[in-house]
Formats: C-alpha cells, structure tokens, sequence
C-alpha cells in the first residue's frame, strides 16, 4: 500500500491532519462534522494555527504537479514573488489556496502562477483531486 | 428464491404437457422452461435491456488519447448498431475533462445521437472540477422518465418492475466518493414506497464498494445506502471512475465497474498514482468499451456484457 503522496502524507503526519481537513472544508460545503466549523469558516485561523511542527519548508518560487502529489508539498517564499505550479500529469489538476485564489483547471503541461501579498501560511488543495495536499509558508519580503 | 409457480404459469405449463418445455417469451427473449422447474418470476417484473457508457473526458488532451471525441463517438456508433435497441442509455460520469460549457454542449450533442429510449447520467469529479457541479446541472441536471432531479442532481425511475437510481458521489468530495447526508436521507425516503421484491440499479460515478481507497476508488459513505437496501432481493451497482472492468459480489449487492471510451488507467497499485495510461496506440481501442446490461426476470438479476471498442 504505497501513499499515493508520500510528501504530503509526511506533513499530515506531522500532526496538521485536522488542519489539512479544515483547508479542505473550505471547498467543500459537505464537510465531516468532525471538521471544526471556526476552522472552516476562517481562512485566517488555519494560517495561524499552522504554525506548529511540520516538515521543513522548501525555498522555492516553483511547484510541479506529478503523480498527483505537489513537490515539494511545503515551500516557503517572500512576499511579491510569483510561484509556479507545473502541471507534470496527463490529468488535469487545479490549485486552491485556503483564503488566497483558486486556478482554473490546467490540462498537462500548463501552468499557473499566483503571487501572495501578505505573509502567513496557506493551505491549498487540488478540487478535482481533494488528497492533494500542498503549503505555501509566505514570509516579509 | 424461486417463486412457486402461479396459476398462469401452470396453464401455460399444461398447455404444453406433452412436449415437457415450455417457452416464454420476456423482453423479446426466448427462453425454456423445463416441466418440474421453477416458472419465470412472473408479471412482477419484466426482462430490461439498457446500456452504459461512461468516462468519455470531451476536452482532455495528452498522450493517453489524443481524439477522446472520436472514440466517444465509437462508442455512441456501436450503441447504435447494437440488434436491440435499449430501454436507455446512463452515462456514468466525467462526461467532459474540465467541465467548461463548451465541452458540456459538445458532450450533449454527441449524447444526443444516441438511438435509445431515454440518455441520463450522472456526474463526475471532472465534471465539477472547481468544487460544485452548478455547469453540469444547468446542462444535464433534468432527471430521467419525468422524474426530476434533487439537490446535486440524483434522481430516480422505474422501468418493467425494477428500480433506479442514479446517485451523485464524485461532488464536493475529500477525495473518496461521497454520497452526504442530504442524498442519503433522500435514499430512506426515495426506497421507502417500495415492494420488498423489487430489484434495484444503482448508478453512480465513483465505485460504491472499497475498490482501492488508497487512490479514492471508494465511497466513504455507501455502506449508509447500501444497508438501506439490505430488505431487497438483488441490488446491482453500476459504476465508472476506475476506466477498468472489476466486479465484486458483497451480500445482496453485485458490484460492477465499467471502462471510460476516453483512456484506460492503471490497475489498482500498477503505478505510483492513478491517472491516465498511455498504451501502445494498437491496444487503445480495446481498453475502452460499452457495457450492455440485461435484467432478467427468471433470475432477478442483471447480466452485464462489457464489449470494447471496435475501431
């Protein structure tokens, strides 16, 4: 039974499972009742709560999509700098960052790019494929 | 299981006492009946023939297929050169790739060619790729047999005796299939009219038994529906998603998956992720295919032919 996403299943591990599950609410009208309603409703709660243990975050602006898996799952970047998401698969993904922006579906080969004006840490998912995990650690810059 | 036979069925057997087989005529099939054995289920229900299709991807691009439109329209030229014409037609979902509303009135006018007695379907993720499936509703959200659709767009109908139901599990998902509270609570009240005997048709996008949940072919809430469905005799559930044929027997409930008319995918745990599978151009045709379903009556259960593409 090999993890489908192997990097996000280390961040998950890393205690931020119900953190992972609040970002999802945040698209997902139909979450648990597991899921903390505060979370869901407040983009703004899961960046601040996120600040506990996770797995070390990676200084880059670029992302790739492939085997349905964001590597690396965890960058962080300055404020004012674009970040690239490339998408490596034959299928389709999008990226939809927790109180950020959502990108329209990218066919393989396309990319999308995003630039974030306020530090925090932000959460985003893939719509079509909810398991697909990533973070994005925004510093001053 | 098998009924006693009935008044008619004896007549009918007496009529023919001397020669010791009885033949029937159900849905325009012949079948035999032997003196001494079981009758046909009689006028309860009535043999049913139908197709799916499902996964044709309208709008996907890459390796894996490099003309989904074609070999959707394959498939719909097979349905149609089919010696019977069926009762209806269910695509089961990811009828497009990214659910633009140019793919959706591609997909329609294609869906629109089909000779049958009614074309439905149901969505899939991809057909509700940013989270909802308001496109797929404003395009296909219409029921079936004047039946109209509820909430995210399931619905049910009766045909010859047996029961529908087209559910909605690839919406607003965390990635496995997900039915909701509000759907299964309009299940209870959708089967609660309904004759202990009646055979049941589930359609769903997502498989609605564990598959391989560790890729979301699972539904994290079907065992809510399908225990609903515990009191009936034979409940089949037809499936896509996977892109492959699998069938699985739990209980009551045959399980049933289809393959896409878009591109294959990898067996479960045959590659680090699911996704599409790029195969020798030669072997395309015959990962991809239609299923022909038939209920019949004398056994209560369906039998599904899954024939792949003939190019």
């Amino acid at each position: 039974m090999t993890p489908i996403c192997p990097r996000a299943a280390a961040v998950l591990a890393g205690g931020l499972a119900g953190l992972a599950l609040a970002a999802c609410g945040g698209a997902q009208p139909a979450a648990s009742a597991a899921t903390p309603a505060a979370a869901r409703s407040s983009p703004a709660a899961v960046a601040t709560a996120t600040a506990g243990p996770q797995a070390a975050p990676v200084a880059t602006a670029s992302v790739d999509i492939a085997s349905f898996a964001f590597s690396p799952a965890v960058i962080t970047v300055r404020t004012g700098v674009p970040v690239t998401w490339t998408n490596r698969d034959q299928d389709a993904h999008t990226v939809a960052i927790t109180g950020a922006a959502v990108s329209t579906p990218m066919q393989g080969g396309d990319t999308y790019t995003h630039t974030f004006s306020q530090p925090g840490t932000y959460w985003y998912i893939c719509t079509i494929h909810p398991y697909m995990h990533g973070m994005v650690v925004v510093t001053a810059g | 299981m098998a009924p006693d036979i009935d008044r008619r069925g004896f007549l009918k057997c007496m009529a023919w006492a001397g020669t010791g087989v009885v033949w029937t005529v159900a849905g325009g099939v012949l079948s035999g009946c032997q003196l001494g054995a079981p009758a046909p289920a009689g006028p309860r229900t009535r043999d049913l023939y139908f197709v799916q299709l499902s996964d044709s991807h309208i709008g996907f691009k890459g390796p894996a297929n490099q003309d989904v439109t074609s070999t959707f329209q394959l498939a719909i030229d097979q349905v149609n050169a089919l010696p019977s014409r069926p009762a209806f037609v269910m695509h089961t979902g990811d009828l497009t790739h990214l659910s633009t509303a140019v793919q959706f009135d591609a997909v329609a006018q294609m869906m629109g060619t089909i000779k049958s007695g009614g074309v439905f379907q149901v969505p899939g993720e991809h057909d509700a790729v940013t989270g909802d499936d308001k496109a797929y509703l404003d395009a296909f959200g219409k029921g079936a047999f004047g039946r109209a659709a509820a909430g995210t767009g399931y619905y049910s109908f009766d045909l010859n005796g047996v029961h529908f139901l087209a559910l909605v599990n690839a919406v607003a998902t965390k990635g496995m299939g997900h039915l909701g509270p509000d759907q299964l609570d309009w299940i209870q009240k959708d089967l609660a009219g309904l004759s202990r005997e009646t055979p049941i048709v589930v359609f769903a996008h997502v498989p609605l038994f564990a598959m391989y949940p560790t890729w979301g072919w699972s539904t994290d809430d079907a065992v809510q529906a399908l225990s609903m469905m515990k009191r009936f005799p034979a409940v089949t559930c037809l499936n896509g998603h996977v892109h492959q044929v699998m069938s699985k027997v739990e209980g009551n409930v045959t399980f049933h998956t289809a393959r896409a008319t878009a591109f294959p995918q990898p067996m479960p745990g045959a590659a680090p992720a699911p996704g599409p599978l790029t195969v020798p151009s030669q072997l395309l045709h015959q990962s991809l295919g239609i299923r022909e379903a038939r209920y019949v009556a004398a056994s209560e259960r369906v039998a599904v032919i899954d024939d792949t593409l003939k190019p």
